[in-house]
C-alpha cells in the first residue's frame, strides 16, 4: 500500500459520526486510516431509518458510495468486533483474528439501547430498534402479528410506533413510564397537543405507567402492569433510551462516567491522550449527545485537531425539530425556562393540535428557547433568533402568530449574522452559504448542496438555505434572469411584449428576432401560446410548436391513441346529443368515460379517424372542448335555482355564459372555472382558477384555486357583485394572468409568487391600480369576438385533415402496433 | 445499404417530423426547415415503446446546435445526429442517413 509509512488512525465503528470522521480526515492524505464496523455493512443514515419501513433500501440509506473507502484508500473492516485495545502496544485486536497497530485511536462505538431489566424482555417477539438488521426481523415478525406496542414515548420511540403502523399493525401501543410523551424535549401541554394528534393517527397512548412484565409462553402475549392493568400484544419493540457503548474503554482501563460513557476533554481525549472518543459513546461535560449534529462537531473537532488545528468542542445546541408520523415537533434553546427568569407565550390551538411556546428574557429583549408542535414552520428563524441573541421586535409574540400575510419572512434571513449557523447538521454558517453564492456561483439548493454540504443532513435548514441563496442574489445584484429555456435570453411576460410591440405573429420571426439556435419542447408552445393569447389565430397554422396534445388537436393517450373531448358548456347536456356522442363512439370503437369537468371523453381514437369523428360531431352542433390545450377547460356548474331549493341564482346558465366566452383563448396553463348556485357550493367553484358563488345580492367571485397535487383554495375578490361587473372582473384577472405568468403556471401558483399575493391582486383588478383594466377588457374582447372552432377549420380544410394520418406514405393504414384490451365491455389501451 | 424512397418532401412538416413506412419498418423524418437538413430514426420511442416520436416537437440543444427530438409522452429527448438520449438516460435511437433528389426523400437502410 502507497500509504504505508503514514501514521496510523484506526476507527473503532462505522456509524454515521465514525464515518463522518473518515470523510474530514481522508481529504489531508497525513494518515493511513482503517475502521472495523461490527455490522456487517457500511455506515447508513440512522437518522432516517423508519423510512426502511416506506420504500427506502438498505443501499438507499448508505451513506458512501460504492468504492468510496477504496478510492480513499481506507481500510474497511466490516463484520468485525473489537475484542481487546492493548495500549502498551498500542494494538487492536479484532474478533476475527486481525491485529493493527495504531498511533491514534477513535472510539466512535455509539451506543446500544437500553433494555430495562423486565421480567420476559428474552422472549420471542420482542425487539429493539436501531439497526437495519433489527428492522429486518421486525418486518418479519410484524407479518404474523396483529397488535404491537413499543417500550418508551420518547423520540426513538414514537418513530418505532410509527414503524409499526407502516408495517400494518393497527392501533399500535406507546407505553411512557413518564407522565408526558418526549419528556427531554417538551412540555406538558406540547405533550398533550402531540398526544391528540397521534392518537388520531391511530397510536394508543399510556402514560404514567410502569411495566411490571412481559408475559406470555415462549413469546410475547401481553404486558402486565404495575397499576394491575395489562394489555395483550403479539410483539413489543423496546425504545427505552439509549446506553453508550463504552465496555471496550472500560475493559482498556480508561476512564468512564458513573452511569456509563467514555470521559473525554474538550478536544474530545479519553484518559489516555491518543484515544479519541466521539458521538454517543462519549461523555462531555457530563453529557450523552444522543443526537447525530454534536456527533458530526466531535468528528470535526477531532480530525482538525488530528491534522494540526486547534478546535475545542464545547457543548452542543440540543435543538431538534423532526416530523413525528407527520406531526412537527420541534424545541430549541431552553424550552423549559420558566417564569420568573424568563416570560412564557404560548400559543394553542386545541382543534388543529397546534402548540406553540417561546420563552422570552425577563427583560423581553431576547429569545432563550421554546416549543412547537403541529406547526414548526418558524423554527429554523427562531433557532437563529436564539443562537445570535437577536433582539426581539416590541412585540415578540408575532413570533409565534406569524406574520398574517407572510410579507418580508424571506427579509429575515438575511438580518442574521455572518456567524449564524444555518445547517447544524453540517455546520455551514450563513457566511459560507453567502459566499458560496457570490464566489462560487451556487445558487440552486443542488450546487449549494454540493459546494458546502448544507442541507445534506436532516434537510430541515433547506427553506433557510433557498431563502439565503435568493437573498443574497438580490443583493448582489446577482439575480439570475427568468428566462424561458436556452434557445431565449428572456421571461415569458417580456416576450409576450416584445411579440406585441414588434407585430410578430410565427415562431420562426421570434427566434430569428429574439431566440437563438433551432428552439426546443420548451420554448415552442411557450411561443405558441402567446401567439395565441396576442392573435388568436387557429394554431393549426403553425402545428408543429404546438404542445403534443395542440398539435393533433386531441389527447395523446398510451399507444398513441388519442382522446377526444367535445366542449358541454356548463355540463349542460341534450337528450340529442348525448346519443350522438354513444353513436360516435360505438362508430370507432371509442371507450367512454365522464370527465371530472361534467364532459364526457371517448378515448382510443386513431389519429386517422380523428377528422372524420369531428366531423360528425360538429354536424351534431359540437364543437372542440380545448381538453388538449393550455386553455380554458370547462365552467362547472350545480344545477341552481332552475331546479334546486335551496338555489339562489341560475348557475347554469351563467356558467354557459362564461365557458362560451372564454372558450379556445390560450393561457400560460389551464384554466378551470365554477359556478355555484348558493352556499353549499355543489359545482365546487373553490377549487377552480375561478370560483363564482351566489349570494342573496348578487355573486361572490374567487380566484386562483387549484385542484392537482396541490389544491390550495381560491380566495375572494370580490363580494356581491352583479354579473357584468363579475365579467369585468374575470375579464381583467384573466388578461393579467395570461400576460405575466411564467410558461406552464396555473393561477394558484402565480398568485403565490406575486409579490403584494392577493391584496395587489385586487388591488389592480378592483380597484384598478395599474391603470390596464380598459385595454385589458378592450383585449379580451378582441379575443373573444374572433373566437373559432379549430376543429371545424381541420374538418373544413383537406390540406390540413391530411395531416392527420400515421404514415405519410400510406395514409390509410393505421399505427399496427396500437393494439386494445378488453375492459369492462369496453376498449382499454394494452399496458406499456 | 440500399436508398429507399420514402415520401415526398412537401409530406414532412417544416420543423417537424413525419412517420414512414418502409420495409415493414416505423422510419421517422425530421427536416429543419432553417438550416434545410434532413434527418431520420425509428419512430418508437424506447421508454416506453410508442411509435411517436415522428409527433416529437423538434428542436437544438447547446452551442453546437445538436438537432434534436422530444418525445410527445414524457419529452424524452434524442439527438438526430447520435441517436443518444439527451435527457440523462441509457437510451439510444436508430438512425438512418436521409437524401433529397427530385423533390423525393430516400432513408437508407441496411440489406
Amino acid at each position: 500500500m502507497s500509504n504505508g509509512h503514514l501514521p496510523v488512525v484506526v476507527v473503532i465503528g462505522n456509524g454515521m459520526v465514525g464515518h463522518r470522521f473518515c470523510e474530514k480526515l481522508r481529504v489531508s492524505g497525513q494518515f493511513r486510516i482503517v475502521v472495523f464496523g461490527e455490522e456487517p455493512r457500511p455506515a447508513y443514515d440512522r437518522v432516517h431509518l423508519s423510512e426502511y419501513f416506506n420504500g427506502k433500501s438498505a443501499s438507499d440509506l448508505a451513506l458512501p458510495m460504492t468504492g468510496w473507502f477504496e478510492e480513499e484508500e481506507i481500510v474497511l473492516h466490516l463484520g468485525h468486533k473489537i475484542r481487546e485495545i492493548d495500549r502498551q502496544q498500542k494494538l487492536v485486536h479484532s474478533d476475527r483474528g486481525v491485529i493493527q497497530r495504531y498511533d491514534y485511536l477513535v472510539l466512535a462505538t455509539g451506543s446500544s439501547p437500553f433494555v430495562p431489566d423486565i421480567p420476559g424482555v428474552e422472549m420471542e417477539g420482542v425487539f429493539v430498534y436501531r439497526t437495519i438488521e433489527d428492522l429486518d426481523r421486525i418486518k418479519a415478525y410484524a407479518s404474523r402479528a396483529k397488535s404491537g406496542a413499543v417500550l418508551g414515548g420518547g423520540l426513538l420511540g414514537l418513530e418505532a410506533a410509527k414503524a409499526l403502523l407502516d408495517l400494518g399493525i393497527s392501533q399500535p401501543h406507546v407505553i411512557e413510564f413518564a407522565p408526558r410523551l418526549m419528556p427531554r424535549q417538551i412540555d406538558s401541554s406540547g405533550s398533550h397537543a402531540l398526544e391528540s394528534s397521534l392518537k388520531k393517527l391511530g397510536l394508543q397512548l399510556h402514560l404514567n405507567k410502569t411495566t411490571q412484565s412481559i408475559e406470555g409462553h415462549g413469546r410475547v402475549e401481553a404486558l402486565q402492569f404495575a397499576d394491575e392493568s395489562r394489555i395483550p400484544i403479539d410483539m413489543l419493540v423496546i425504545s427505552a433510551g439509549i446506553r453508550p457503548r463504552d465496555e471496550l474503554a472500560r475493559l482498556a482501563g480508561l476512564a468512564v462516567g458513573t452511569r456509563g460513557g467514555i470521559v473525554v476533554n474538550e478536544r474530545l481525549q479519553t484518559s489516555d491522550k491518543n484515544i479519541f472518543a466521539i458521538g454517543e459513546c462519549a461523555l462531555a461535560q457530563g453529557i450523552i449527545y444522543g443526537l447525530v449534529a454534536p456527533g458530526y462537531e466531535m468528528a470535526d473537532v477531532v480530525a482538525t485537531n488530528l491534522l494540526g488545528g486547534n478546535k475545542t468542542f464545547g457543548g452542543f445546541d440540543m435543538s431538534t425539530k423532526l416530523k413525528l408520523i407527520g406531526v412537527d415537533v420541534a424545541s430549541f434553546g431552553d424550552p423549559f425556562a420558566a417564569e420568573p427568569d424568563c416570560g412564557t407565550i404560548v400559543f394553542e390551538d386545541r382543534h388543529k393540535g397546534i402548540y406553540k411556546r417561546v420563552n422570552v428574557s425577563a427583560d423581553g429583549k431576547y429569545l432563550i428557547g421554546g416549543i412547537l408542535i403541529g406547526d414548526a414552520a418558524a423554527y429554523n428563524l427562531l433557532l437563529q433568533t436564539v443562537n445570535n441573541r437577536l433582539v426581539l421586535p416590541p412585540d415578540p409574540s408575532a413570533l409565534i402568530l406569524g406574520n398574517r400575510d407572510g410579507a418580508g419572512e424571506g427579509a429575515g434571513v438575511m438580518n442574521l449574522p455572518d456567524e449564524a449557523l444555518i445547517c447544524s447538521c453540517e455546520a455551514v454558517t450563513k457566511a459560507a452559504i453567502c459566499s458560496a453564492v457570490t464566489d462560487k456561483d451556487a445558487t440552486t439548493i443542488d450546487a449549494m448542496k454540493k459546494c458546502t454540504r448544507a442541507g445534506t443532513g436532516c434537510g430541515g435548514c433547506i427553506p433557510l438555505v433557498k431563502d439565503l441563496i435568493a437573498g443574497t442574489m438580490k443583493a448582489s445584484g446577482l439575480y439570475v434572469r427568468n428566462v424561458i429555456c436556452e434557445h431565449f435570453e428572456h421571461s415569458r411576460q417580456e416576450l409576450f411584449d416584445l411579440i406585441k410591440l414588434h407585430d410578430v405573429h410565427t415562431y420562426a420571426d421570434a427566434l430569428a428576432h429574439w431566440g437563438k439556435g433551432d428552439g426546443c419542447e420548451v420554448c415552442k408552445p411557450a411561443v405558441a401560446s402567446i401567439l395565441a393569447s396576442l392573435w388568436n389565430e387557429t394554431i393549426v397554422k403553425q402545428a408543429t410548436i404546438q404542445d403534443s396534445n395542440d398539435r393533433y388537436l386531441a389527447n395523446i393517450q398510451k399507444g398513441g391513441s388519442y382522446s377526444v373531448v367535445p366542449r358541454i358548456p356548463g355540463g349542460e347536456i341534450t337528450p340529442e346529443k348525448l346519443i350522438v356522442l354513444g353513436k360516435v363512439a360505438k362508430k370507432y370503437n371509442l371507450y367512454t368515460k365522464i370527465t371530472g369537468g361534467q364532459r364526457i371523453d371517448l378515448f382510443g381514437a386513431h389519429v386517422g379517424d380523428l377528422p372524420a369523428i369531428w366531423e360528425e360531431l360538429i354536424e351534431a352542433g359540437f364543437e372542440s372542448g380545448h381538453a388538449y390545450g393550455k386553455a380554458l377547460r370547462t365552467v362547472k356548474s350545480c344545477v341552481g335555482s332552475t331546479w334546486c331549493r335551496f338555489g339562489l341564482h341560475d348557475s347554469v346558465s351563467f356558467a354557459i355564459e362564461i365557458e362560451e366566452r372564454y372558450r379556445g383563448i390560450r393561457a400560460p396553463h389551464k384554466l378551470k372555472g365554477g359556478v355555484s348556485g348558493c352556499i353549499r357550493e355543489c359545482a365546487e367553484a373553490q377549487s377552480k382558477d375561478f370560483g363564482i358563488i351566489a349570494t342573496e345580492k348578487g355573486w361572490n367571485l374567487f380566484v386562483c384555486g387549484n385542484g392537482g397535487s396541490r389544491p390550495q383554495h381560491a380566495q375572494l375578490l370580490a363580494t356581491d357583485i352583479d354579473k357584468d361587473t363579475c365579467v369585468k372582473y374575470l375579464d381583467r384577472f384573466l388578461m393579467f394572468y395570461i400576460r405575466t405568468a411564467d410558461p406552464l403556471t396555473r393561477t394558484a401558483t402565480w398568485l403565490n409568487k406575486m409579490e403584494g399575493g392577493m391584496s395587489y391582486l385586487k388591488n389592480v383588478v378592483v380597484n384598478d391600480s395599474l391603470g390596464m383594466g380598459a385595454e385589458w377588457e378592450e383585449e379580451m374582447q378582441s379575443l373573444v369576438d374572433s373566437y373559432k372552432c379549430e376543429w371545424k377549420e381541420v374538418v373544413d380544410n383537406p390540406e390540413l385533415r391530411k395531416r392527420f394520418s400515421h404514415f405519410v406514405n400510406a395514409p390509410r393504414k393505421k399505427d399496427p402496433e396500437l393494439q386494445f384490451d378488453n375492459l369492462r365491455g369496453q376498449t382499454k389501451a394494452r399496458e406499456w | 445499404m440500399k436508398w429507399v424512397a420514402a415520401c415526398r418532401v412537401e409530406d414532412v412538416p417544416g420543423d417537424g417530423g413525419a412517420c414512414v413506412l418502409l420495409d415493414g419498418e416505423q422510419i421517422a423524418i425530421f427536416y429543419f426547415s432553417r438550416r434545410d437538413e434532413w434527418y431520420a430514426t425509428e419512430n418508437r420511442c424506447p421508454h416506453k415503446q410508442q411509435m411517436v416520436l415522428s409527433r416529437g416537437m423538434t428542436g437544438s440543444a447547446g452551442a453546437a446546435c445538436e438537432p434534436k427530438v422530444a418525445c410527445p409522452f414524457h419529452k424524452k429527448t434524442f439527438s438526430l445526429r447520435s441517436g443518444e438520449c439527451l435527457s440523462g438516460e441509457d437510451y439510444r435511437i436508430r438512425t438512418y442517413p436521409v437524401k433529397v433528389k427530385n423533390g423525393r426523400v430516400y432513408v437508407g437502410l441496411l440489406q
